[in-house]
Formats: C-alpha cells, structure tokens, sequence
C-alpha cells in the first residue's frame, strides 16, 4: 500500500498548508464582526468549477494510486512465492501512443494560452488538434490491447496480464470521459462563444489532459517494469 | 446591509459576485422530483435511506428470530441466513447510514449553515440523488434474483465470494457489486459539491472557524469519503472481473470438487487491504458527522457554548487523517507479520486520543450548562453513553492479543453495533428530531419522541450489552445455529431469546417514529422560524422552511462563531451568527 500512503502524505501536505492559512489558532468566541479582520479566510478567488476539479482530480489520483499499489503487492507477492511476475513485453506502438498523448496536452495547452489572449482561431485550432491526438491515442491502445492478445497475452491468463489490461483500461476510460466535455468546449468554441467565456472550459479541460498525462507517464513506467527496477535500486540502496 | 463597510481588500464570496445562475423550477416534476435544490434532493436521499433502511430492520427481525428459536422457521434456511446478515450489514453501513449523514443532512445543512444560496453544482447534485437511487434499486433487485442476494457477509471476502456454495453466487454478487459501483460513482457527485460548498460559497463573515462543528463534521467525512470510496471502487471493478471476465486478481487456485478452477495466482488478502482500507475510514465517515451533528445538539440545547471549539475542530481533523493508517486492525487474524499488527495497534490506539477529547468537551459542555431534557438532547446524551461504551470496547479489539481470541464472536458484533449502529443512529433521530422544524414548519410530537427514545436507547442495550457477554462465552459471529458446543453453556440459548424480544420491540418503537414523522407533517405544533432558539443560520431564513435560494434578496453576514448562548449581558440567551456587534453585546 505505499503507493497509496506517498499520495495520501501528498494530499494531507496540501490540506495542511491550505489549512494552516485558515487561522486555525483563532479564538472565534472572542472576535466579533465581520470578516473586516482576516479576509485571508474568506473562499479562494478561484472559480468553483476549477476547484471542484481540482478536487475530483485528488479522487481519481486516489483511485489510481491504489491500483498501483495493488499492482506492487501482487508483483511482491509473485517474488516471494518465486512465481513468474509475468510482466508483459511492451509494444513499439506504446511509444508512439505516449507521444500522441504528449502531443494531445500541448495541443490544449497551446488553446489554454490562445484562449487567455482571445485568439479564437488558435483556440479553434488547438482544441482541434487536441480532441485528435486524444482519439488517436484511444485507438492506439486498443490496437495495443489487439497485439498483445494475438500474441497470446489475454486478460484472464495471469494477474499481471489483468494488472495491464484494467490499468490501461481504467485511463483510457478517463480519457474517454475527457473527450466528452472537450467536445462540448469545441461545441461552444464553434458557435462562436466569446474567448473571454470560453476560457474557463479551455483551462479545465487542459488541467484535467496534464494529469492524465501525468497519470499515463507513472503508469507506462510501471507497467513496462522500469519502475520496478528503479524501486529495487532505491532498496539496494538503502540496504 | 446594515452597518458594514466593505473594505476594498476583502475578498468577495463567489456566490455574492455571480449570485449564481440559480436554476428556477418551471412545474411540479422539476420541483420535486428532477429537482436541483439541495433541500428537495436532501428529503431524497433521506427518504430513500430510510425506506432501504427499513428493509435491513426487517432482516435484522429474521436474523434475531433465527437465532432465538433455531430451525422453527422453515423459510429461514442456513443460505437464507448468510443472505440476510450480508445485506443488513452492506444496507446498515453505505446505504443508510453513508447515504443519510452525507446525501441526506449534508445536502440539507451544508448551504444553509454557511450562508450559500445552494450547492455549488446543482445539476451534478440532482445526479448523484438519482445514481444512488438506482444504486439502490440495483440493490433490491438482487433480492429477486434467481438464486437471490449475495451471501458472502458484508465484508466479501473472496475467495469464497465468487464461489460455488456461497449463496447468491449466480446473480447477487454481481448486482451487489454493480449497485456499489453505481453508489460511489453517484457519491463522488454529490461529495464535490459539499467539498466545493464549504470551501467556495461561504457568505461573508463565515470563516472556516465560525462554521458549526456540523459542516466541520461533515465536511471531513466527505473528504475522507472521497479519497477511501476509490478504494471499495478498485476492489469492486477487479472481483467484478475474476467473477465474469475469469481473472484472478484475489483467486489463488482452488480446487473445487476435485478439479482445478481456471483461478490462479491472485491474491485473497489484497482484497482485504483494499477493502479495509476503505473500511476504517467508513466508520469514521459515518462517526464524524455525528460528532459534529451532537456537539450542536448539545451546546443549543445545555444553552451553553460548546466546550473547546478549537481543540474539537482539531480533533476532527486529526481523526480525518489518522484514520487512514489503521486498516489493518481487522486483518490481526489474516496471518500478517506480526510486526505490521504492533504498528497498527499503536495508531488504532492513538486515534483513541482526539475521539477521547471530543467526549470530554462534550460533557464539559453540558457541566453546569441549563440542559433542556428536550427529545433531541436525549438523543444525544444517549449518544454520548453509547459511543464512550462502544469505544472502550475498541480499545480492547485494537489489541491484538485481544483481539485474536475475539475476533469472529459476537463481542465484535456487540463492540461495532454500540459504535457505529446505534450511536450513529441516535444522532441521526436526533438530528430528525431538531431540524425537523425547520424542514416542514412544524414540530414532531414531544411524547411520542420521548416514547421512541427511551424504548430505543434503553433497547438497544438490552439487544447488544448482553452480545459483549456471548461473545466472551466464545459465540461465534455469522452462525445459522449454534448446534452443540460443549464451552457454551445452555444458558446463551434463553440469553439469545432475551435478545430477540428486545430486538422485535426496538424495531415496532421505530414504527412510532414513522407515524410520527407521518403524523406530525399535519398534525403537528406549528414550529415558528426558530424553536430551539438556536444560533446557527439555518434557524435565521427569512421562511419557514427555507424558500427556494434559502435567503431573501441578501446573503446572511456572519459577525459571531456559532455559540453565543448565555452571552452575559446579551438580551436573550442566544444571539445568532447574523447579529451584528452592536445590537448583540449591548448591555
Ligand atoms: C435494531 C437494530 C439491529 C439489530 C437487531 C441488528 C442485528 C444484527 C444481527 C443479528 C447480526 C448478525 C450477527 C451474526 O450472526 O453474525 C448483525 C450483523 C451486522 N449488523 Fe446489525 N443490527 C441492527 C442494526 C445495525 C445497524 C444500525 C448497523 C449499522 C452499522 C448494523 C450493521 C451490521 C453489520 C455491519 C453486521 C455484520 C454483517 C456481517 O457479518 O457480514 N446493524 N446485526
Ligand atoms: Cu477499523
């Protein structure tokens, strides 16, 4: 469960800046008033949306830290009884996805900044080229999921083939999920929505590709057993 | 506004610079039913809890009847028996209890108390009311399926989950998986919005330490609601799998009936770190809001402030976060390294100390407070005696030398029924009880209330003190019938059967409180805007109950914490949160 407790430490380390900036140490019962006095404490000047985001974020990091950790406690598991850890070889074509992906956040970075300075144009383009590379990226999984399986590694044959297969399945899904309100941003893009109030949607949409980005690079390190092997040389090191 | 001048540097609450697009209903199906208004999705939720909740009281009936008088019911059946326990336990803990603290008094209280006009995603908060609904609807569908609901108790544990011989194996592990998936998904929904509500749509004034320890309480369950549900949510996916798609994330082989299943090479015990890893925090998800809930109880109706408001704002929050390293006190009998058990004692054992100085504060609160005996302070004074019982009993099960000889006896049944059945539950009757007022405009009967409190408190105790007794006579949990067990004296049998009349008339008390609830909608004593004289804004709307957008034309403003009772020289013995200095301290 260590993956899980890194990023639960990380999660209680925002809370408790975000807390200690609160007055926790305040004595209420004996300030009366407005808020005149600290408006420190008053809500973040952050819209909701992004917050609200920005929390839901926070769960599905939760979720996919505990699927590595399930991921490191079978991987142990297989060590100790010295059975085969069964790790999958990795198909070119996981490159070539990862790149797409990169390209798909830099795209919808690029439509953030357009958005920011009003060029409706780039904004146009950059979600364009964006929602592409995120579809392209989908379909490249799944031509992974098929060579993988015509090379006999099927979901059900061992725990580390389910490992790769739920895994990969669960991102792609929340990339799925992101095509959907990207594709509500274009809709609105092409209806000719001012920049100005279309740069909430453009800013969520680029926050929620940068961690999936994120998310798919720790994912892919995993999955093709570097991680691992970083791991082990941390623990050599430490032993 | 009255009085204030607003300095520049102010920051400005969201909801007062966009006063949200607030979603108007056009007819009576968006006013009731599609509707986005968290008080309506609040009766909801609670509605449906409830009603679910009635199902799991009618199966705690048969399971008592079956253990009083063995083997006389013939629609009882030993796989009926499992099916029963499973979703009393499953129903009692997420259904009802989850769904109720968070779904039904969060939806309700959270923007009232900080002054919000609603939540901050409406739309989403309508969803999840309608996922959760279907979640349940999966539930029950279970019931009726062919081979009936899942038998594999409420913990799942697999291997035995998805296998043969388990009750329910065809259809209910599936629908009961499913119907949790659905839960969370539509938890998630709603748990943004109190998360986001409490941090961005507090009106002016309301600073993080003037809120009630109610939004404190629910708020923090919620946060630790978002980051545990994924955890039930892994699990369920990944047995989801082993039990349709053949994968073997928890199966080692097995062999059953002599032959190799497909299984193989998964892990049993990931399961159970998965699932306590949720597990734990679950408890507290339903504990904290009930902390926050009586200690507002408490201070209104003792007329005093609550006792060390600081130090229990800490206390939450420490619980919040040290309830997340203790999962693995309910693994002490999985065959862990015993190192591993030590570690987790220690902090179970920690956790002890913030959950300590809550009961503390609340009985200094109530010390030389003017304790009105009304039915909401019963319920929580009955509160406080039955977690203190419960918990002194955790102590005893977070031990581990302790706990290997009891785990799996009915003591654990006794110790987790006080802790977080009944004493939750109480809460929640109280919390029904004093807002109940403000939710319809009128009063709930007094008699009938005190009448429902007495048989429940007092029934409760006569159900499960005597289970701590059982269950050191070694009566072991989850079994049909005890059979002949020479170190089990003839006695536990007439004991049992004591249990079970308590039990049948604990569960007819509750249908007074439905009449009540029924009764009093009509009937009842019309409550004005604020009966208990209470503090906080809820009791300030400018309607009773709160009209749509909860305030008039202007947003409260928050000059006080929410314990000003017995404020010396104060007119009345209140002075509520939206009463400027000056008219509030005048002497
Ligand atoms: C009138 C109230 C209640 C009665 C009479 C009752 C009775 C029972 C009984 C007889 C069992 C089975 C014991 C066994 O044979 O192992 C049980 C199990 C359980 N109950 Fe209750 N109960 C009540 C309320 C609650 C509440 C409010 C909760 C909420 C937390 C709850 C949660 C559970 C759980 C989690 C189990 C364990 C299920 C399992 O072993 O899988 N019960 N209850
Ligand atoms: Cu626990």
């Amino acid at each position: 469960m260590s993956a899980i407790l890194i990023f639960l430490a990380v999660i209680a380390g925002i809370v408790f800046w975000w807390l200690s900036q609160q007055r926790l140490m305040a004595k209420p019962w004996l300030e009366e008033g407005p808020t005149g006095g600290f408006p420190a404490t008053a809500p973040s000047s952050l819209p909701a949306a992004k917050i609200g985001l920005g929390v839901f974020l926070a769960v599905v990091g939760s979720l996919f830290s505990l699927l590595i950790s399930a991921y490191f406690m079978r991987l142990s598991i297989a060590q100790l009884t010295r059975t085969d850890t069964g790790l999958l070889p990795t198909p070119n074509l996981l490159w070539l996805n990862t790149g797409v992906l990169v390209l798909s956040s830099v795209a919808l970075h690029w439509a953030q900044v357009a958005a920011r300075r009003g060029e409706m144009d780039n904004v146009r383009a950059g979600l364009l080229l964006g929602g592409v590379s995120a579809f392209t990226f989908l379909a490249g999984q799944l031509m992974v999921w098929q060579q993988l399986s015509a090379a006999g590694y099927f979901l059900a044959s061992n725990p580390a083939n389910s490992f790769f297969y739920l895994i990969t399945g669960v991102h792609g899904l929340h990339v799925a999920g992101g095509l959907v309100a990207l594709g509500r941003t274009g809709a609105k893009a092409w209806r000719g929505i001012a920049a100005v109030r279309l740069r909430l949607s453009v800013e969520l949409c680029a926050m929620y590709w940068h961690f999936l980005l994120l998310v798919w690079l720790i994912l892919f390190s995993l999955l093709t057993g570097w991680a691992g092997d970083f791991v082990d040389v941390c623990r050599a090191l430490l032993t | 506004m009255t009085d204030v001048t607003v300095r520049a540097d102010d920051a400005i609450p969201a909801a007062e610079v966009e006063d949200v697009e607030l979603y108007h209903p056009k007819s009576w199906v968006t006013k009731y039913v599609y509707c986005q208004d968290a008080k309506v999705i609040a009766i909801q939720y609670s509605l449906t809890a409830m009603a679910i909740g009635l199902v799991a009281l009618v199966l705690s009936w048969l399971m008592r009847l079956q253990l009083a008088f063995p083997g006389s019911f013939s629609f009882i059946a030993p796989t009926d028996y499992y099916q029963f326990i499973t979703m009393h336990g499953m129903i009692m803990v997420i259904y009802l209890l989850t769904a109720l603290f968070l779904g039904g008094f969060g939806n309700y209280l959270i923007p009232l108390m900080v002054g919000a006009r609603d939540m901050v995603f409406p739309y989403v908060n309508m969803l999840s009311y309608w996922i959760y609904l279907l979640a349940v609807l999966v539930l029950v569908a279970s019931f009726f399926a062919p081979g009936g609901p899942t038998g594999a108790g409420w913990t799942l544990y697999p291997p035995q989950a998805i296998l043969s011989g388990t009750p329910g194996r065809d259809w209910g592990i599936i629908l009961m998986l499913a119907s949790l998936i659905l839960f969370i998904i539509g938890f998630t929904m709603g748990g943004l919005n109190y998360v986001v509500t409490v941090l961005q749509a507090r009106t002016r004034g309301m600073t993080l330490m003037r809120m009630p320890l109610t939004v404190w309480g629910i708020f923090t369950a919620t946060v630790m609601a978002l980051l545990a549900f994924p955890a039930l949510f892994a699990a369920c996916v990944m047995m989801l799998f082993d039990r349709l798609l053949g994968t073997s994330f928890f199966m080692p082989s097995v062999v059953e009936l002599g032959s190799y299943l497909q299984y193989g090479g998964g892990s049993p015990i990931l399961w159970q770190h998965l699932f306590w890893f949720f597990g734990h925090p679950e408890v507290y998800i339903v504990a904290l809001p009930a902390f926050g809930i009586v200690s507002d109880l408490i201070s209104t109706h003792a007329r005093k402030n609550i006792f060390g408001y600081r130090m229990m704002v800490w206390a939450i929050v420490a619980i919040g976060a040290l309830s997340f390293v203790v999962w693995a006190h309910h693994m002490y009998v999985s065959g862990m390294d015993p190192n591993f058990g030590f570690f987790f004692a220690t902090t179970t054992l920690i956790i002890a100390v913030p959950t300590a100085i809550k009961v503390y504060n609340w009985v200094l609160t109530l010390w030389r407070g003017d304790i009105h005996l009304t039915v909401p302070m019963l319920f929580a004074l009955g509160f406080i005696v039955t977690f203190v019982n419960g918990g002194l009993t955790g102590l005893f099960l977070g031990n581990v030398v302790v706990d290997v000889p009891l785990s799996a006896t009915m003591f654990v049944v006794a110790h987790f029924h006080m802790v977080m059945g009944v004493a939750p539950l109480l809460v929640i009757f109280g919390g029904i009880y004093h807002w109940y007022p403000k939710i319809t405009g009128r009063m709930l009967n007094d008699r009938l209330g005190k009448f429902h409190f007495w048989i429940t408190f007092l029934g409760a105790y006569a159900i499960f003190f005597p289970m701590h007794y059982l269950g050191l006579l070694g009566v072991p949990r989850r079994y049909y019938e005890l059979g002949e067990m020479a170190f089990i004296p003839p006695s536990a049998a007439t004991l049992n059967i004591f249990i079970t009349a308590a039990a049948l008339t604990v569960g007819a008390a509750q249908l007074v409180f439905f009449f009540n609830l029924a009764w009093s909608l009509f009937r009842g004593k019309l409550a004005g805007s604020n009966p208990w004289h209470a503090t906080t804004l809820e009791w300030q709307t400018p309607q009773t109950p709160p009209a749509h957008g909860n305030w008039g034309k202007e947003l409260p403003i928050v000059y006080r914490w929410a314990y000003d009772y017995s404020v010396p020289g104060a007119a009345q013995d209140f002075v509520p949160q939206n009463q400027p200095a000056a008219t509030g301290a005048a002497a």
